[in-house]
C-alpha cells in the first residue's frame, strides 16, 4: 500500500459525473447547450484526472487505499472506499474516454431529441456509477454501483420509451441481469459471513491464506460470477444484449461495448485471487464463456441489422474475456477489455454514422457507402481489422494472448472455442463490411423518386458524411484502435506491468500467433467474397441460408429467447402474477381493507344508532318530561277562580292540621 | 232540660237544615229564601245566647235588606243557569268542605272540651250604644265612611254609560 | 250548655258556605254561601260573648254586619256589570286568568 501522489484524490472521479448529473437535472434545461456542456466537461475532467491516476500507478506500483465509515452497527462498519490501482486507473482512462467521446459525437447524433438533457444527465449518472463500481474497495459498493449501472442501462435503453418495443428491451436487460445480481447479492453475504469483511483486500488475503474454506470459495466466487453472467452477457443470459441495440447508438458504444458490459470481467479480475484458488470456479467459467463465444459467433453470421452484429460480436468478445479469465490469464482479459473498447466503441459509433446516414439498419439495405461516407468508412475499416485480429491493429494483440494462453494452459475447449470464433469473427465482419461499404448503394433513389427514402429537409436521397462532432470521435477511437495495442506486444508487454493481478500467468506461443493471422484474414476474404456480389433491389436472399434449417435455427436465436418466454415469462405472467393480483390482492388484502371499512362503516352506525336513541333520548326524554309536567302544571292556570279557591282552602286545612297535630294551637 | 237548652236545639237543627239547603238547592230564588231563613235562625241564637241588639240588627240588616238586594241582584241577572248549576269541582268542593269542618271541629272540642255555658247575661243595648260612642267610635266612624265608599262604588260600577 | 255545641253548629255552618263557594255556579249563589261563612263567624263571636262575660263579642258582630252589608252591596254590583258585560253569570266562565 502506498500513499500520497495524485491518487489520494481519485475519489473525485465518481463524484464529477454523478455532480454534474445533478446539475444537469436541476438547471441543465437553462443552459445554452442543454446541459451537454456540463457533462462533457465534468467527465472531461474526470478523465484527465484518471490518466494521471494511472500515470501515477505506472510510475509507482502499489495500491492506494482510502476508505471512510459510513454506517457502524455491531461489531461491523461499512465503509465507502478507494482502491486505486493500475486497474482501477485503466478502468477509469478507458471508461472517461469513450463516455467523453461519445458525449461529444452525441452532440450531432441527439440534436433535437425529445429528451435531450435527461439523455445527458443520464448518461453522466451512468459513468459515475461505473466509476463507484470501479473505484470500490469492497464489494458492497461494487454492489451499490453494480445495480446502479443496472438502473442507468435501463433508463437509456429505453430512451425513446414512446415505442412499445424500447420499453420492452429496457425492461428485459433490467430483469435479465436482475437474475445475475440475485447471486451475486447471496455472493457477496456468503463472502461476508465466511471472510467477515467486504474489503477485496482483505478477502484475498484470507483466500490466500487458506483461511476460508475451498467450498466457500468455489460458491462465493461462482455466485459472483453470476452477476458477471447477467452482466457481461455471458449464456444463459445473453439475451437481454441484442435487445438492448433499441436504444440510441452512443449509448450502445458506451454501455454495451465498453463499460457496464465489462464490469462483470472487471468484477472477476479485480478479485482475482478469490477466483483463481478454486479451480472448479474456473473450469466452470470457461465453459461457459465457450459457449459464449461460440453461440454470440453463429448468431452474428446471420444478423441483418448492423448494430445487432455488433450486439453478438461485444458478446462473443466478452466470453473471450472470460475464457481468458478461466485458463489463467487475467491480465490478457483485461487487455482485451482496454482494446475492445476502443474497437468495438468506435465500431458502434461508426454505425450510428452510417444508420444517421440511411435511415436504416438493415445492411441488405446498404452497400457502397465507402463513396459517400469516407471517414465512417475508414474509421470502420480500422475497427473491423482490429476486432478480426489483423496485426498490427489492437484487437490481434489481446485476442492472441488469449489464445496462446488457453493452449498453453491445456484447456482445450478454451483453445478450440476461440480458435473457431476467431475465424467466424473475421468472417461476419468482412460480410458486415461488404454489406454496409461495398459493392453499389441498393437504395439509389430513382428518377421521379417513388421508393426513395425521406430526409428530413426534403433533400434527395444519397447518403452523405455525417458531421465533424461525430466524426473527430471516430478519428481518435481508430487511432486509439491501431496503436492500442502496441502496449502489449510480446516483444515489449509493458501492459503486464501496468495492470498486476495476483495469480495471472503470461505467455505467448507464437504458432497460435501465426495461425492467429492466417484464421483472421481468411475469415475476411470469404466473408467478402461471399457477400460482394449480393444483389441488390428488396428481398435480398442472405447466401448463408443455404444452410437450410441451421440457418433457420440460428435467425431464430436458437429459440432460446421463445424457451424463455414460454417457461419463464408466461408462467409467471399469467400464471403467478395473475395469482397474486386477483387472489392474494383482491381478495386477500382488498377483502381486509373492505372489511375494515365494513366494520367501520358498522361503527358508525351503531355510534349514530347510540347517539339517535340513546343521547337523543334522554335529550328528548327532558323535553318530554317537561312537556307533560308544563301541561299539567298549565291546568293551574285555570282562570277558574273558585279552583284558586279550593287550593286556598286546601291550603288552610293542611296548614291547620300540621299545626294541631305538632300539638295545639 | 232547661228551656234555653230545648229552644237552643230546636233553633240549632233549623238553621242547619237551612244551611245546607240554601248551599245544595238548584234554584237561586230558593237559595236566597234558605239564606234568609239560616239568618233569621242565626239572629234567633243570636238573642238566646243574650245579644238582642245584634240579633235585632241582623234581622232588619240581613234579612230586612241584604237579602233583598240579593233578589234584585238575582232578578236583574238571569234566575237560573240551566242545566248545571253546581260546577265541575264538586266532589272536590265538597271533600274540601268536610275536610275544613273536620279540621273545625277538631280544633273546637279539644280546646273547649269540657266548658259550659250558660245564658245568663243579657247584653242591654245601652250598654253597646255606649261603647260604640266612647270607645270604638273611631271604628264606627271608619265604617261609615265604608258605607258611603261602598254606596258610592256600587252607583259607580252598576251605572249605564 | 256544653259550649262546643254552638261552636259545632258555627262550624257546619261555615263548612256549608265553603262549599257553596267553591261548588256553585252563579255568582249571586256565591255571595250568599259567603253570607253563610259570615254569619257563622258572627255566631262564633257571640257565644264567646256569652261565655266570657265580655261585650266586646258583641260589638265586633255588629261591625261585621256593617261592613258584610257593604260588601254585599259593591257584590252585587259587581255580578250585575259581569253580567252586563258577558252576558253571563257563570263564574267558571270568567276565564280572562286562564293561560
Amino acid at each position: 500500500m502506498v500513499s500520497g501522489g495524485i491518487r489520494e484524490l481519485a475519489w473525485l472521479i465518481p463524484v464529477l459525473p454523478i455532480s454534474a448529473f445533478f446539475i444537469i437535472v436541476f438547471i441543465g434545461k437553462k443552459l445554452p447547450g442543454k446541459g451537454a456542456e456540463i457533462g462533457i466537461t465534468f467527465t472531461g475532467a474526470a478523465w484527465v484526472l484518471g490518466l494521471l491516476c494511472f500515470q501515477d500507478a505506472i510510475a509507482r506500483h502499489g495500491i492506494v487505499e482510502r476508505s471512510l465509515t459510513w454506517i457502524r452497527f455491531g461489531g461491523f462498519s461499512l465503509q465507502l472506499g478507494i482502491r486505486v490501482d493500475g486497474l482501477a486507473s485503466m478502468m477509469f482512462v478507458v471508461v472517461g474516454l469513450v463516455s467523453v467521446l461519445m458525449q461529444i459525437y452525441s452532440l450531432g447524433y441527439m440534436k433535437g431529441d425529445v429528451r435531450y438533457t435527461w439523455y445527458y444527465a443520464a448518461v453522466n449518472l451512468f459513468t459515475g456509477s461505473m466509476l463507484v463500481l470501479v473505484i470500490a474497495n469492497n464489494i458492497l459498493q461494487m454492489l451499490v454501483g453494480w445495480e446502479l449501472v443496472g438502473v442507468c442501462s435501463y433508463l437509456l435503453i429505453g430512451h425513446w420509451y414512446e415505442e412499445k418495443e424500447n420499453s420492452n428491451a429496457a425492461i428485459k436487460a433490467f430483469i435479465t441481469t436482475r437474475f445475475g445480481d440475485l447471486g451475486f447479492e447471496i455472493g457477496v453475504i456468503l463472502l461476508f459471513v465466511a471472510a467477515r469483511t467486504f474489503n477485496i483486500g482483505q478477502i484475498q488475503t484470507l483466500v490466500a491464506h487458506h483461511a476460508i474454506s475451498t467450498t466457500l470459495v468455489t460458491i462465493g466466487a461462482l455466485l459472483l460470477f453470476c452477476g458477471a453472467i447477467g452482466k457481461s452477457a455471458q449464456f444463459p443470459l445473453h439475451v437481454w444484449l441484442p435487445d438492448a441495440m433499441a436504444g440510441p447508438t452512443p449509448v450502445s458504444a458506451l454501455i454495451h461495448a465498453a463499460t457496464m458490459v465489462t464490469a462483470g470481467v472487471y468484477m472477476v479480475a479485480r478479485i482475482y485471487g478469490l477466483f483463481s484458488a478454486s479451480h472448479i470456479a474456473l473450469t466452470v467459467i470457461g465453459i461457459i464463456a465457450s459457449i459464449t463465444m461460440l453461440l454470440a459467433a453463429v448468431l452474428a453470421c446471420v444478423q441483418r441489422d448492423i448494430k445487432r452484429v455488433l450486439a453478438y460480436s461485444t458478446v462473443s468478445q466478452l466470453g473471450y474475456m472470460m475464457a481468458a479469465m478461466s485458463v489463467g490469464a487475467a491480465t490478457a482479459g483485461v487487455f482485451h477489455l482496454w482494446t475492445h473498447a476502443f474497437f468495438k466503441a468506435l465500431l458502434f459509433l461508426g454505425s450510428g454514422s452510417v444508420i444517421h446516414a440511411v435511415h436504416t439498419n438493415d445492411m441488405f439495405e446498404m452497400g457502397g457507402l465507402r463513396k459517400y461516407m469516407p471517414i465512417t468508412y475508414v474509421t470502420f475499416l480500422i475497427g473491423s481489422l482490429a476486432l478480426a485480429g489483423v496485426p498490427p491493429f489492437a484487437g490481434f494483440w489481446s485476442k492472441d494472448e488469449i489464445v496462446g494462453a488457453a493452449w498453453s494452459s491445456g484447456n482445450h475447449l478454451v483453445f478450440v472455442a476461440g480458435i473457431i470464433t476467431a475465424f467466424l469473427t473475421a468472417f461476419y465482419m468482412g460480410r458486415c463490411l461488404t454489406l454496409t461499404f461495398a459493392g453499389r448503394y441498393r437504395r439509389m433513389p430513382v428518377a421521379g423518386g417513388a421508393e426513395a427514402d425521406e430526409h428530413e429537409d426534403g433533400d434527395h436521397h444519397l447518403p452523405h458524411e455525417s458531421p465533424p462532432s461525430m466524426t473527430w470521435p471516430l478519428i481518435i477511437l481508430a487511432a486509439l484502435s491501431v496503436v492500442g495495442g502496441l502496449v502489449g506486444t510480446p516483444i515489449h508487454n509493458i501492459f503486464k506491468d501496468w495492470i498486476v493481478i495476483p495469480g495471472a500467468e503470461h505467455g505467448v506461443v507464437v504458432a497460435v500467433m501465426v495461425a492467429s493471422i492466417i484464421i483472421a484474414i481468411g475469415g475476411l476474404l470469404i466473408g467478402y467474397a461471399m457477400y460482394v456480389r449480393a444483389p441488390y433491389g428488396f428481398g435480398v436472399i442472405d447466401p448463408l441460408s443455404k444452410l437450410g434449417p441451421f440457418y433457420r435455427a440460428a435467425v431464430n436465436k436458437f429459440y432460446i429467447d421463445d424457451f424463455y418466454l414460454k417457461v419463464i415469462v408466461r408462467p409467471v405472467q399469467y400464471g403467478l402474477s395473475k395469482f397474486v393480483y386477483n387472489v392474494l390482492d383482491q381478495e386477500v388484502i382488498d377483502g381486509a381493507v373492505n372489511l375494515v371499512a365494513a366494520g367501520t362503516v358498522q361503527l358508525g352506525k351503531a355510534v349514530r344508532e347510540t347517539d339517535e336513541r340513546g343521547v337523543d333520548g334522554v335529550v328528548n326524554g327532558f323535553a318530554w318530561i317537561t312537556d307533560k309536567t308544563s301541561y299539567l302544571l298549565r291546568k293551574l292556570q285555570s282562570g277558574n277562580v273558585q279552583g284558586y279557591a279550593a287550593g286556598l282552602f286546601v291550603g288552610v286545612v293542611i296548614l291547620a292540621a300540621v299545626l294541631f297535630l305538632r300539638g295545639g294551637i | 232540660m232547661a228551656l234555653p237548652t230545648i229552644a237552643f236545639w230546636m233553633l240549632a237543627a233549623f238553621t242547619a237544615v237551612t244551611a245546607i239547603f240554601t248551599v245544595t238547592t238548584r234554584n237561586v230564588v230558593h237559595s236566597a229564601l234558605g239564606l234568609s231563613a239560616a239568618l233569621i235562625g242565626a239572629a234567633a241564637l243570636f238573642i238566646l245566647f243574650g245579644a238582642q241588639f245584634v240579633g235585632l240588627a241582623q234581622i232588619l240588616i240581613y234579612v230586612g235588606a241584604v237579602v233583598i238586594l240579593f233578589m234584585f241582584g238575582i232578578m236583574l241577572t238571569g234566575t237560573s243557569i240551566r242545566p248545571v248549576v253546581d260546577n265541575d269541582q264538586r266532589v272536590m268542593a265538597a271533600l274540601v268542605a268536610v275536610a275544613v269542618f273536620i279540621v273545625l271541629a277538631a280544633g273546637i272540642l279539644t280546646s273547649f272540651g269540657g266548658r259550659k255555658v250558660r245564658f245568663d247575661v243579657a247584653f242591654p243595648t245601652v250598654a253597646i250604644g255606649h261603647a260604640l260612642f266612647t270607645t270604638w267610635v273611631l271604628p264606627f266612624e271608619a265604617v261609615s265612611i265604608l258605607l258611603l265608599a261602598a254606596l258610592v262604588g256600587a252607583i259607580v260600577l252598576a251605572r249605564r254609560d | 250548655m256544653p259550649v262546643v255545641a254552638p261552636l259545632l253548629l258555627s262550624a257546619l255552618m261555615f263548612s256549608c258556605g265553603v262549599y257553596g263557594v267553591l261548588a256553585r255556579r252563579h255568582g249571586v249563589m256565591l255571595l250568599i254561601a259567603v253570607e253563610l261563612m259570615i254569619t257563622a263567624a258572627n255566631l262564633n263571636l257571640i257565644v264567646f260573648s256569652q261565655l266570657l262575660h265580655n261585650a266586646i263579642g258583641n260589638i265586633v258582630a255588629l261591625f261585621i254586619i256593617a261592613v258584610t252589608a257593604a260588601e254585599v252591596g259593591i257584590g252585587i254590583a259587581i255580578v250585575m256589570l259581569l253580567y252586563r258585560q258577558r252576558g253571563t253569570v257563570a263564574v267558571d266562565e270568567m276565564r280572562l286568568m286562564k293561560w
